[in-house]
């Protein structure tokens, strides 16, 4: 997995709440059975007035102007920021991939939903928990000046609005670390494989029919 | 103190605690679908890794399946053949039991688990797919993942978690005629909104609950993720056990009165504490309908369609606005105005036998509206399509002018051919109204079996408890 540590870039607005991952990614494109190439395919329905599917080259479609995605001025950035609840929905890790192969390497939130959040973990995209009204804040600020850069500082917990202000975020210890490290997850656990099979010597004992 | 039912469950699997918090699961059962295992199979391969625990896996094709009758012919779609394929192929090459499309067993997977009996009280269960908290019914901590996760559980049988918080949900008292555990969960999301159970696994109880059959209270841990909760539970009773026996999965003989005896402890302690409590009173719930693009955005059947006018709040206010506009609705609108198009009974919400009886009686002698141009039954399982018509269902849906499909998730996310065009308004037992989710520029309503059918013959939403 990618390391993150630090990250400054301009922030991409997208000004919604409950951005549920159908919107991310649409269905059809899970059809993929492949981990990349999802990127052309962000936020689909909003991005495109034609409809698309695997099948259809995006290059060949008719991007939405009104859709801040396409807006040139946001152009480059590696930051979303969104409202509450960001990711809610179903599971599909695939609206991580998109985020993350389009470019992002961060989104900012008041909230998330519980599997996105987890999901980012596992692909070095890290997802930020600010307060409504620091979020508030950063959505004034790239409403000022679309070019204004951020700085989101992993180690330090940290991020920095161009106006000097700095905004802490809390992250689990464990997570931190993975991601800072850029860790596999499963050669992490395997590490524990002894103690993977004392549990589950016990639990054949306690529970047997689990093991028929 | 005493215990949570999470908190027993938690505890009975706690590998190892690494000190901050998290700690390493051991996961019992693990139910596998074409969309969100194919990149982790190949994460197995690419390492050089096997399943930890072969037989603890479970595969079944729902989401791409065809529900037409000629998909014994096999799928047409190459895109989605070709993920069922690579389904059948990586479970052919790891050993994993896998229900093939034309198995008499194959179905929607949160349906398929319970009915074989490979979801029991007490196992943790994870898939990844979010509705995965359905199996929370039978006193399981069940929940969806994403696959990365889904690859860490095939390699070691295992989760790394942070413990989530408690909520309890009370539903006291009795609900009325014809309110369903559909109406009860989206009660529940209109009152605690789509993230108000983010951070919880919830825990549902009251009188309401425990009258509930299995299949309501499947229905009801079904949309515990809609409220942002990733689990769901009930407390095991003699109903969890009564359902469970007999099925194929289910512990042996010679195993049973134990398993039983186990069982028996899973429910929350009487001093047991909670992080939040929410407390409904089951007798003012009315058949709900959803008016907008998220499941909380749902009132009561005799209602109106929310104006963002007299709300305060201008994100709230924004998000109801662009709703409207979606859904192609004015404020004030009587619900009971909305005309329909479609009708989707089905998903894993609500597609098990019980809700397919409870659409046939409103249907049964009547016919769809004519202006309905398809009103589809997607049965849950190939068994819950065999039961039904054993019962002779399928022949009140064809002669009220309903299809009578195959089983998979179908109309729910419309990753098939089951889809709804731009523009057209569905009313839908599924559990989401995302923008799109049906198909694209597809309008959905979520309501009850019941209220499905009542539409459908109306050709509007209608108060079911006026046609019973």
């Amino acid at each position: 997995m990618r390391a993150f540590t630090v990250v400054t870039s301009k922030v991409l607005p997208l000004d919604r709440a409950n951005v549920d991952t159908d919107a991310i990614i649409p269905k059809q494109y899970l059809k993929s059975i492949r981990r990349t190439g999802f990127g052309p395919f962000l936020f689909d329905d909003w991005r495109y007035l034609d409809p698309g599917t695997l099948e259809i080259d995006p290059a060949t479609r008719r991007p939405n102007p009104e859709f801040v995605l396409n807006d040139p001025r946001h152009a480059g950035a590696q930051i979303l920021v969104a409202r509450d609840n960001f990711g809610c929905g179903s599971s599909r890790e695939h609206a991580v991939w998109a985020l993350d192969d389009y470019g992002f390497r961060a989104v900012i939130a008041p909230s998330f939903a519980d599997i996105f959040y987890s999901n980012c973990f596992k692909n070095g995209l890290l997802p930020v928990v600010l307060t409504a009204e620091e979020v508030q804040a950063i959505f004034e600020c790239v409403a000022a000046d679309a070019d204004a850069l951020f700085t989101i500082d992993l180690p330090a917990q940290t991020v920095r609005l161009p106006c000097g202000r700095v905004c802490r975020f809390d992250i689990h210890p464990h997570h931190k670390h993975n991601l800072i490290n850029g860790l596999d997850e499963i050669g992490l656990t395997l590490a524990h494989a002894d103690a993977i099979k004392a549990y589950e010597a016990k639990r054949r004992r306690e529970a047997p029919w689990l093991f028929e | 103190m005493g215990r949570t039912l999470y908190d027993k469950i938690w505890d009975a699997h706690v590998v190892k605690e690494f000190g901050d918090g998290s700690a390493l699961i051991y996961i019992d059962r693990h139910l596998v679908h074409e969309v969100t295992s194919p990149q982790a199979f190949d994460g197995l391969r690419l390492n050089g890794r096997k399943p930890w625990r072969v037989a603890a896996n479970l595969a079944v094709a729902d989401h791409n399946v065809p529900t037409t009758a000629d998909r014994i012919r096999g799928i047409r779609d190459p895109i989605s053949r070709a993920q069922v394929e690579a389904l059948d192929a990586n479970c052919a090459e790891f050993g994993i039991t896998e229900f093939r499309m034309n198995d008499p067993r194959q179905g929607i997977v949160h349906v398929v688990g319970p009915e074989q009996g490979a979801t029991l009280p007490g196992m943790t269960v994870v898939c990844g797919d979010s509705h995965t908290s359905t199996h929370g019914a039978f006193g399981a901590l069940a929940f969806g993942i994403g696959t990365s996760e889904v690859e860490h559980v095939l390699a070691t049988q295992t989760l790394v978690l942070k413990k989530a918080k408690a909520m309890r949900i009370r539903v006291d008292g009795e609900v009325g005629v014809g309110i369903t555990a559909k109406d009860i969960a989206l009660a529940i999301i209109g009152s605690i909104g789509t993230a108000g159970g983010t951070g919880y696994v919830i825990e549902y109880a009251g009188t309401a609950i425990e009258a509930l059959s299995m299949e309501g209270r499947m229905t009801l841990c079904n949309m515990a993720i809609e409220s942002g909760a990733r689990a769901g539970l009930v407390a095991v009773d003699d109903k969890t056990i009564a359902y469970v026996k007999g099925r194929p999965y289910a512990p042996k003989a010679q195993y049973w009165d134990a398993a039983v005896a186990s069982w028996r402890q899973l429910h929350s302690d009487p001093d047991a504490r909670f992080d939040a409590e929410v407390v409904l009173d089951a007798r003012s719930i009315e058949p709900q309908v959803t008016w907008g693009t998220s499941p909380e955005m749902v009132v009561p059947v005799s209602a109106r369609v929310p104006d963002p006018a007299r709300e305060a709040d201008p994100v709230k206010r924004s998000g109801m606005e662009k709703a409207l506009a979606y859904m192609g609705l004015a404020p004030n609108t009587p619900i009971t105005d909305i005309r329909i198009d479609k009708v989707f009974i089905g998903s894993c919400t609500n597609s098990r036998i019980e809700d397919l009886r409870a659409a046939a009686a409103i249907v049964k002698g009547r016919r769809k509206a004519p202006h309905v141009k398809l009103a589809l039954v997607v049965p849950g399982s190939g068994l819950v399509k065999a039961q039904a018509e054993a019962e002779g269902l399928h022949h009140i849906f064809l002669d009220a002018g309903f299809e009578w499909r195959e089983p998979g998730c179908s109309m729910c996310l419309a990753m098939n051919a089951d889809r709804l065009e731009p523009g057209e308004r569905c009313a839908s037992t599924s559990n989401r109204n995302f923008e799109g989710r049906q198909g694209q520029g597809g309008r959905t309503h979520l309501v009850s079996p019941a209220m499905a059918a009542a539409a459908a013959i109306a050709g509007h939403f209608v108060d079911v408890r006026s046609m019973h």
